[in-house]
């Protein structure tokens, strides 16, 4: 929030106010999250599960943060216990300058949540739900019905005040949800699942309000998704999550840029093993690998390495069926850390991907 | 905290009126016990020694109305849980907006309800049948009736919170509550000359014995019984428990 005005709203401070109100904050201050061995353990029948096993980190000001994992990584647990619905096991953290354990009512004041599956009661009606809210959070019948109003117009409700929630569409009511996490202004917004179980159009529908939340009203927004292009589409900075730790963690470019080049896939209709040693051959050629007629292989640049690639294949008569170059995925990032694909069960996912950024 | 309980309480409300379902449902029981069982109680109660004073009507529909705030207010708990399964419980948690108010506004709405309710039966025992009532008798009654909702919905909600199973929290109310009623001596009462000892002895640790002698007290106007000073106390120490005992697991960090 370094704006050119600072030096003349500080100038007419005496300095050793300035001074001391600079220093005020202590350092957890300069941050809108930070947790340190956040851990929580369940004991189900006895047997106890580590959903979150003591996990590290900050969010910035402004941060558009992700927490990226497959299902049962922790994200719900950790979430949960950030927006204080559910008590650490150990661990400590800073929530919107309020201590998490000492201080969870004021964190509650401060943060705005949107939990996985929503939160809307079927038969109550779309202005109710947004009022209500706003009033549990001090606001006056008319500041909660103004704010609503604005709310639903910047969300795309608008002309729904009076609908059931049940009558909503399933964009419809994430949207609602995301009212209901937004109504009081918060600095910071916690999102559980975005956009799972949501249409294509709708989800990226939802990704313009979240990016607009972040250059509009330098909202901090903490989500956890399991969709690799979510993660990526939204992001400033993602913490890759798997079995309740942190794997990894680092701005999407920076992840993918731990992966060894790029992914290259020929098809040929005959000799595969020739044409996995002239693959292995290629400058640079890594993680060379046969599956059926199908070779693949990692280099460093997949657009320089074509040409040549083509070329000598042709030059030993080995006809090619089909060749695909892909850049480095976060999926390839989660499986080069954790050797598992995020996309459980997904015999090709590299089409998938694209399916789903069409 | 009174203006969340406030809000809590409208909220329900609201819906309560939208769709008034509950109300039907809740008075159906009752409505079937006046028609279908009441007719047999007169003469029963003309030709057994042993009844509490009072005609048959005076006996019957207070119990009755006993035992709607009783269902009613029991299994209160079923629709907290859809609530909380489809989340709205967690988002109101997650406000700052005190959780003892959650509590409070929603077993405020059931007492209403259950008062909503009792009124429908008194005013169709006093138009149908020879109900012989004074005004400040019933509306002793009603106070009775709305008192026993706010303990039993308030020990519901706990016990919902506390079980977290849509399908053994109705389960075990069934359980608790058959037993309970057939001792309060709801439909027949038991009494001393009515009952074996062992029976009326069970029947007098049954908190609920002495709700429903203290509402047929004030429903037939007596208000020097001493069943109806006994009957109150039970009630406010049920109904302080309980709301003790909801607020308590409502505050808890991880409900
Ligand atoms: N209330 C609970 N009781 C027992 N185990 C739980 C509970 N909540 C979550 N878990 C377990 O903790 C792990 C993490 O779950 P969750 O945080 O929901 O993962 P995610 O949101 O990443 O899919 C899972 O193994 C899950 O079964
Ligand atoms: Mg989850």
């Amino acid at each position: 929030m370094a704006s050119p005005d600072e030096p003349r709203a500080t100038a007419g401070i005496p300095a050793g106010r300035r001074e001391s109100a600079a220093r005020l904050p202590g350092r957890e201050k300069d941050f809108m999250i930070t947790v340190r061995g956040l851990a929580r353990r369940f004991t189900v029948r006895g047997q106890s599960v580590e959903a979150v096993k003591g996990i590290d980190f900050d969010v910035a000001p402004g941060e558009v943060v992700g927490f990226l994992g497959p299902n049962g990584a922790g994200k719900t647990t950790t979430l949960r216990m950030l927006t204080t619905l559910l008590r650490p096991t150990g661990g400590t953290g800073t929530v919107a300058g309020c201590d998490l354990l000492t201080d969870p009512q004021g964190v509650r004041r401060r943060i705005g949540c949107v939990h996985q599956g929503g939160a809307t009661w079927p038969e109550s009606r779309v202005a109710e739900e947004i009022e209500l809210q706003a009033r549990l959070y001090g606001l006056s019948r008319s500041e909660a019905r103004r704010r609503g109003a604005l709310l639903a117009e910047r969300l795309d409700l608008a002309g729904l005040d009076q609908r059931p929630v049940k009558t909503l569409s399933g964009g419809q009511r994430r949207r609602l949800d995301i009212a209901l996490g937004l109504v009081h202004e918060p600095t910071l917004v916690f999102l559980d699942e975005p956009t799972t179980g949501l249409d294509p159009q709708s989800r990226a529908n939802l990704w313009d309000h979240v990016r607009r939340l972040r250059s509009e009203q330098a909202t901090t927004v903490f989500l956890t998704t399991h969709y690799l292009d979510e993660a990526d589409a939204l992001c400033d900075r993602i913490l890759v999550t798997d079995h309740g730790t942190i794997v990894a963690e680092g701005t999407p470019d920076a992840l993918k840029a731990r992966v060894a080049g790029d992914a290259i896939t020929i098809e040929v209709t005959d000799q595969v093993a020739e044409a996995a040693d002239v693959a292995g051959r290629l400058t640079g050629a890594t993680e060379v690998s046969v599956d059926g007629d199908t070779v693949r292989f990692r280099v460093p640049r997949g657009d320089a390495a074509l040409p040549e690639l083509l070329r000598t294949l042709d030059g030993r008569g080995i006809t090619m069926a089909s060749v695909k170059v892909n850049r480095p995925t976060l999926d390839d990032v989660f499986l080069s850390l954790t050797g598992r694909s995020l996309r459980d069960g997904d015999p090709a996912p590299r089409t998938t991907e694209a399916a789903h950024a069409a | 905290m009174l203006r969340d309980t406030r809000l809590i309480f409208v909220r329900d409300m609201k819906l309560a009126l939208r769709s008034p379902t509950w109300l039907l449902i809740g008075i159906m029981q009752p409505l079937l016990y006046l028609f279908l069982f009441g007719p047999l109680m007169v003469s029963v109660v003309d030709h057994t020694p042993g009844f509490p004073p009072g005609g048959a009507w005076e006996v019957l529909t207070p119990a009755l109305i006993v035992q709607t705030a009783l269902f009613s207010g029991s299994f209160a708990g079923v629709a907290l849980l859809t609530e909380y399964r489809v989340g709205v419980v967690d988002r109101f948690r997650g406000t700052p907006a005190s959780r003892a108010a959650l509590l409070f506004g929603k077993v405020l709405a059931q007492a209403v309800q259950a008062t909503a309710q009792s009124v429908l039966i008194v005013l169709v025992t006093l138009l149908v049948f020879d109900l012989d009532a004074s005004l400040t008798g019933l509306l002793l009654s009603l106070a009775i009736a709305a008192v026993l909702a706010i303990a039993l919905s308030s020990a519901s909600y706990a016990l919902a919170m506390v079980l977290k199973s849509e399908a053994a929290f109705p389960a075990l109310m069934n359980a608790v509550l058959l037993p309970l009623l057939l001792l309060s001596g709801v439909l027949l009462p038991v009494s001393e000359q009515l009952a074996p000892g062992w029976l009326y002895n069970l029947a007098r640790i049954n908190p609920l014995t002495h709700v429903v002698d203290a509402e047929r007290a004030a429903f037939r106007g007596d208000m020097s019984a001493t069943g109806l000073l006994t009957g109150s106390l039970v009630l406010l120490v049920m109904a302080v428990l309980a709301l003790m005992w909801g607020t308590r697991t409502f505050r808890k960090e991880n409900a």
